[in-house]
């Protein structure tokens, strides 16, 4: 190992290892985020029970796998569409009624939704965290020439690859995207040439939750999976989304790629500074661009 | 202002009547003894539970702080457990690293270095409004968090400080049993506080952050330092949120870095929220009322007191957006209606 002043530097393979992992973590909080970045966009609605979501799609596949014997991957997709269609409702009864409050409204509103969804899970399935029964192909180690890394990570890649390929596709070149785009950018225009704003972000929401319990699903065997989680990575998706920028998919996934790889590398390198670095990194980014990366000013 | 700053004599006249209306605002109004009294009586009717009573009177402390700001510059901040945290640290730190134990020197140390953090970090954050500032308040709280973390080699880590030695107050009167001594310590500490902070409020300061909290564009064009006015409240209520820390690692000599927890900065906006915005006694109401129920319930089931507290927020938000005391206004006035 080389060492530079004290510090031991990362060999080749240790390089490898940290982009690997933190790129597979990446995926898992692009999946969650996006959906957040784009309802904020749209409505500038501060939605704090965003990780609600994901939490019950993680707990939905935990019952579909263990309780009714689905496969892992089925599970995956029916726990986002029953989601999705679940936070619909939510959306029609409760957020809507906020659009035009404050943000402390809705910082008050989703606080508590997110305290009920937290508790209601505790009672269902206990505070300690759970996994799920996964098909043997994704529990053993693939080799990826240069080494071998764990088959999980790899699929979570795969799957937020092609993730980020239909989502782009969805909101450059389809007429749904580009209404979405038009309606970020200036929601008062895109009402005035015809666009219903309103219904698109029930789609927007729908789609969105239903994203973010798919990424719950992925986040049982990545960072495991307890009541808590709707809270404790909810700072970390807002961070994304508030770096990143609101409303944008590209600003989404570079902030989820930095903040998920500086946050392994940092873990990696010197695991008693933890998340001290991300943390660091996204304050720098938040004052000198307070906008995100890829935000409007 | 820059109006009133006019040597003109129809300006004189109205600075008198603005004068004049903030004195009778100031003027003390009977009632507002009542928790004062209610605080004394606790020393006799409950003389067990001043332990847990001196935790009371640090959440309301604290909620007053968040009151200063939240509810009356409308400053929406998701990290305001950042002061609380420093100014535990601050006697965590003087009383098992340095040596010092003396209670009410650390309380001053503690208003002193959270008061310094809120400046700077008031300073840097103010100038930005809605979702980033929400995020700016929440890193910079994980970030003291995940410092504290790094260096738990003088924190403790989450396992907490080990060692604190609190000084007897006054060189006299130690921290007993049951906490008697502590609870009127922290109550007379929490009088000066309130005194301070009712006094800012019923100042012309206290009106001109009302005023950005009403129509910060408003204020900006009659030529109000908006920057400045923010930032020196967000420092008091930063010193004042430090003074409730200290005394919580005073009273329980005891600190872990759960303090800086989101939890935490949450629950004492709930506080507030339950108790009633931008009205000083929102946070007495508040903090007593969660502090009780809290007791209560969440040893038996958690979860239940967990799902109780997030729904009565969903409600407060949606019925009773003005708290307790609110409600309780709205009742007297249609009460008053009704009878004439």
């Amino acid at each position: 190992m080389l060492t530079v002043g004290g510090t031991v530097l990362p060999s080749f393979a240790a390089i490898v290892s940290i982009l690997f992992d933190g790129l597979a973590y990446a995926m898992v909080l692009f999946t969650i985020s996006v959906g957040l970045s784009i309802t904020m966009g749209l409505m500038g609605f501060v939605n704090l029970a965003h990780g609600a979501f994901a939490m019950f799609g993680g707990y939905l596949v935990v019952t579909l796998t263990r309780s009714l014997g689905v496969p892992f991957l089925p599970s995956l997709v029916v726990a986002a569409v029953v989601i999705g269609a679940l936070s619909v409702p939510f959306e029609k009864v409760l957020y809507s009624r906020l659009y035009r409050a404050g943000e402390l409204d809705q910082v008050l509103l989703t606080i508590g939704l997110a305290f009920m969804a937290i508790a209601t899970c505790t009672m269902i399935y206990g505070p300690a965290p759970v996994t799920v029964p996964l098909p043997s192909v994704l529990t053993g180690q693939i080799d990826i020439g240069v080494r071998t890394v764990p088959a999980y990570r790899a699929f979570v890649i795969v799957v937020g690859v092609a993730l980020i390929a239909v989502l782009g596709f969805a909101f450059e070149r389809t007429s749904i995207g580009a209404k979405i785009r038009a309606a970020v950018d200036n929601r008062r225009m895109a009402q005035s040439v015809g666009i219903n704003v309103d219904r698109l972000f029930t789609l927007t929401f729908a789609v969105g939750s239903g994203l973010a319990a798919f990424g719950g699903g992925l986040a049982i065997q990545a960072f495991g999976l307890t009541p808590s989680f709707a809270i404790l990575y909810l700072v970390f998706f807002l961070l994304i989304v508030s770096v990143g920028g609101l409303g944008s998919l590209k600003g989404t996934l570079v902030a989820s790629i930095l903040l998920g790889v500086f946050d392994v590398g940092g873990k990696y390198l010197t695991p008693e500074a933890g998340g001290f670095f991300i943390y660091a990194l996204a304050l720098v980014i938040l004052l000198v661009k307070p906008a995100g990366l890829y935000g409007r000013e | 202002m820059a109006v009133s700053e006019a040597p003109l004599a129809a300006n004189d006249s109205l600075r008198a009547r603005a004068r004049e209306f903030l004195e009778r605002r100031h003027r003390l109004h009977p009632g507002e003894i009542v928790p004062w009294l209610l605080i004394a009586a606790v020393l006799f009717v409950f003389p067990d539970r001043t332990t847990f009573g001196t935790q009371v009177l640090i959440a309301i402390m604290f909620a007053l702080s968040l009151d200063l700001i939240l509810g009356y510059a409308g400053i929406v901040t998701l990290g305001h457990a950042a002061f609380f945290g420093i100014g535990a640290y601050t006697v965590a730190i003087l009383s098992a690293r340095l040596g010092w134990g003396e209670p009410i020197s650390m309380l001053l140390a503690a208003a002193l270095l959270a008061g310094l953090a809120g400046l700077v970090s008031g300073w840097f954050l103010l100038r930005y409004s809605g979702l980033t500032l929400l995020m700016l308040t929440l890193a910079t709280a994980v970030l003291l968090q995940e410092f504290g973390n790094y260096r738990s080699d003088i924190t403790g880590g989450y396992d907490g400080v080990p060692g604190m030695t609190i000084w007897p107050i006054l060189g006299w009167f130690e921290n007993d049993l049951y906490g008697r001594n502590y609870y009127v310590f922290t109550a007379i500490v929490l009088l000066v506080v309130f005194y301070i902070v009712r006094r800012i409020i019923h100042s012309p300061f206290g009106q001109a952050l009302i005023g950005i909290r009403e129509n910060v564009r408003r204020m900006h064009a009659i030529g109000s330092p908006v920057h400045r006015r923010l930032v020196t409240a967000y420092t008091i209520a930063a010193a004042i949120a430090g003074v409730a820390g200290a005394l919580f690692a005073e009273s329980t000599a005891y600190t872990t870095l759960g303090v800086f927890d989101f939890d935490n900065s949450a629950k004492v906006m709930v506080m507030l929220i339950l108790g009633g915005t931008g009205r000083l006694y929102g946070a007495f109401v508040g903090a007593t009322i969660y502090m009780i129920l809290e007791d209560e319930f969440s040893k038996a089931v958690p979860e239940y007191w967990q799902f109780g507290i997030g729904l009565v927020l969903v409600l407060a938000v949606l019925f009773a957006r003005r708290g307790l005391l609110g409600l309780f206004e709205d009742a007297a006035a249609s009460l008053r209606r009704s009878r004439s």
